[in-house]
């Protein structure tokens, strides 16, 4: 079988005392779609920041295609240009055009000509329904159409996989389905997601494996029918009543 | 979205400016903004009263009863200024002890310096980036090499006869492009990771910072031969011109800090996150919006850099304030203290508030690139 396109084998990390992460084992493969989820505080973004180095872990590995993650390392700057990630707040760069937000990356790391980093840029902002927005500055979007330009911008580095940080959190529940529709049609080409996320509809329409978190361990992980129909332990059966209501 | 539109609505709504007559449309304006109650039209007149008071005393001084030529300070029989004094002394103001032969190489200089200048600030003019070099290399360079001559068949004008508005440009100029470049790199240095260079940055800051100028300026001068070897002598003005940069730098890089830490964490994890390394999320992504941030600040630190400058009679330098001083004790024109202070505050005023009406258009051009 080909080797998993991420890997966390017996990842362990600590918030001074506090031990957030523990003992997580998790493959995906090529093209897998995961959705994540769990109570507030189980330590679903951390990990997802572990895998891109945005957060440091103490013990265990986390391989990206091969590649040790290791925040300290000069290779993870190339490792992050393969992980795009999605934030919960946009992080948009507010100086910077709709277009330069998603050109900056592909010009200045992958010395992509100018006017190819446009094309390519242009076409993305279609495919995420902005392509008249592209000349306007972050702050002159509304809420769902900036976390649909942060995903553009993710994917304007061509990455190999894909990490959601809770995309639909912070909008306003008019604008969530806006960004929901966009990432179902990114999974439908194929990419590799790991979306943090309570959307239960979205999981259920595009995950091939669900991951319930509890405590800063992985406490299940099935299929979205198996998950939510007939979960085996009590803490997700509480989880599941709660996000369903 | 017009600004008229989120405008609450007043007591007085404006009336449709095409519908009313010059004449109303002023009279409107006047009701308005001057005499809406009887509380604004105290105010309003107490500030008129306050402006031709001021008017008052200087308009008869300084332009009616003033003298305009003469020969000496005899020669200004009105009981105004004497400005005989200021057209007398001019060329001394404003190139110091320059031989008057010479003087086409300050002017050539300071045309360099008016087209680096509009290189940078006329927005339609391409290839700001080599306006910055030409600004921090070509033109420092040019100037010293152009001023001291020694090349070519220029005759070399040793540093210490550069004088009057001259030598005070040249303070302002290379304090003002240098201070913020430098103050970004201990602005950094303040918040690195690693503990040497964040100490260093910090005492260097809080020394400058808790130290007067003044005193800085005469210990270079004063203390530095004895470090050097017998014999040399630092050059005053290169002393005047480093205490500047690195003094105002400590200032600037505080200005920095603030925008620095206004800055919301998600912008350094964005950067980071596309795969920018330590440089270029600084370069591209925060410090444009730092410095975006912290414009007054910076101009504000501008401004008392300029006015600094005029500390440099301490080490013997004759920048305009301090000869002018020279050029009141001349015999001929005793007694010209109030004419000379008069123009070296004007030029000062003229040089700042430059400096504000510059610092406001960039503002102004940042809110509509981002909001409009």
């Amino acid at each position: 079988m080909e080797n998993p396109l991420i890997q966390l084998a017996n990842v362990n990390k600590w918030y001074n005392q506090f031990h957030v992460l523990r003992d997580i084992d998790l493959e995906v493969r090529r093209g897998e779609r995961i959705v994540v989820c769990g109570p507030s505080g189980s330590g679903k973004s951390t990990m997802i920041r572990c895998i891109n180095g945005l957060e440091a872990y103490e013990q265990g590995t986390i391989t990206v295609a091969g590649e040790r993650v290791d925040q300290d390392d000069d290779n993870i700057e190339k490792i992050r240009q393969r992980v795009g990630m999605v934030f919960q707040s946009f992080n948009l760069f507010p100086h910077l055009s709709i277009l330069d937000n998603l050109t900056l990356g592909p010009i200045k790391l992958k010395r992509v000509p100018r006017a190819a980093a446009e094309a390519r840029a242009m076409e993305l902002l279609e495919r995420v329904h902005i392509g008249h927005q592209a000349l306007k500055f972050p702050n002159q979007l509304s809420g769902g159409q900036q976390q649909r330009v942060a995903i553009a911008r993710a994917l304007a580095m061509e990455p190999d996989v894909m990490l959601f940080d809770e995309p639909t959190s912070a909008l306003d529940p008019e604008m969530v389905k806006e960004v929901l529709d966009v990432m179902i049609e990114l999974a439908g080409t194929g990419m590799t997601m790991i979306c943090v996320t309570h959307e239960m509809g979205f999981a259920r329409a595009v995950a091939d494996r669900v991951v319930f978190m509890a405590d800063g361990a992985i406490a299940e992980v099935g299929t979205p029918d198996s998950f939510f129909s007939a979960p085996r332990t009590e803490r997700a059966r509480q989880f599941i009543q709660q996000v369903i209501h | 979205m017009t600004n008229a539109a989120t405008l609450p609505a007043g007591r007085a709504r404006p009336t449709p400016a095409s519908a009313a007559a010059p004449a109303g449309r002023i009279l409107s304006w006047l009701r308005r903004r001057i005499f809406a109650s009887w509380r604004d039209a105290v105010l309003s007149l107490s500030v008129v009263a306050v402006l031709g008071a001021i008017a008052w005393a200087i308009v008869p001084w300084a332009l009616l009863d003033a003298s305009w030529s003469g020969a000496s300070r005899a020669d200004c029989t009105g009981t105004g200024a004497c400005w005989a004094f200021v057209a007398a002394k001019a060329p001394q103001f404003v190139y110091g002890f320059y031989p008057p032969a010479e003087r086409w190489r300050p002017d050539i200089a300071l045309a360099l310096l008016v087209f680096g200048l509009a290189w940078l600030m006329v927005p339609r003019l391409p290839g700001k980036r080599y306006a910055g070099l030409f600004m921090m290399i070509v033109l420092p360079l040019a100037t010293v090499l152009l001023l001291h001559g020694g090349f070519g068949g220029l005759a070399v004008v040793p540093s210490d006869q550069w004088g009057g508005l001259l030598l005070t440009m040249i303070l302002a100029v290379s304090g003002i492009t240098f201070s913020l470049p430098f103050g970004v790199l201990f602005a950094l240095g303040r918040r690195s990771r690693m503990p040497l260079i964040r100490w260093f940055c910090i005492g260097f800051i809080e020394f400058c910072r808790g130290v007067p100028f003044l005193t800085v300026l005469f210990m270079a001068i004063v203390m530095l031969p004895f470090f050097l070897p017998s014999g040399m002598k630092p050059n005053p003005l290169a002393l005047a011109v480093a205490g500047i940069i690195f003094y105002e730098a400590a200032y600037m890089a505080e200005v920095v800090r603030g925008g620095l830490q206004a800055l919301p964490k998600g912008q350094y994890e964005a950067a980071m996150a596309i795969g920018f390394g330590y440089w270029r999320t600084m370069l591209h992504i925060i410090l444009p919006q730092a410095v975006r941030k912290v414009v007054p600040g910076v101009v504000n630190t501008t401004i008392s850099l300029l006015k600094n400058t005029t500390l440099v009679m301490v080490v013997g330098l004759f920048d305009l304030l301090n000869i002018v001083s020279a050029g009141v004790s001349d015999p001929l024109w005793a007694g010209s203290q109030a004419e000379g202070y008069f123009i070296v505050g004007l030029v000062f005023w003229l040089m700042s508030f430059g400096l504000s009406c510059y610092s406001r258009a960039i503002e102004a051009g940042f809110a509509r690139a981002e909001r409009s």
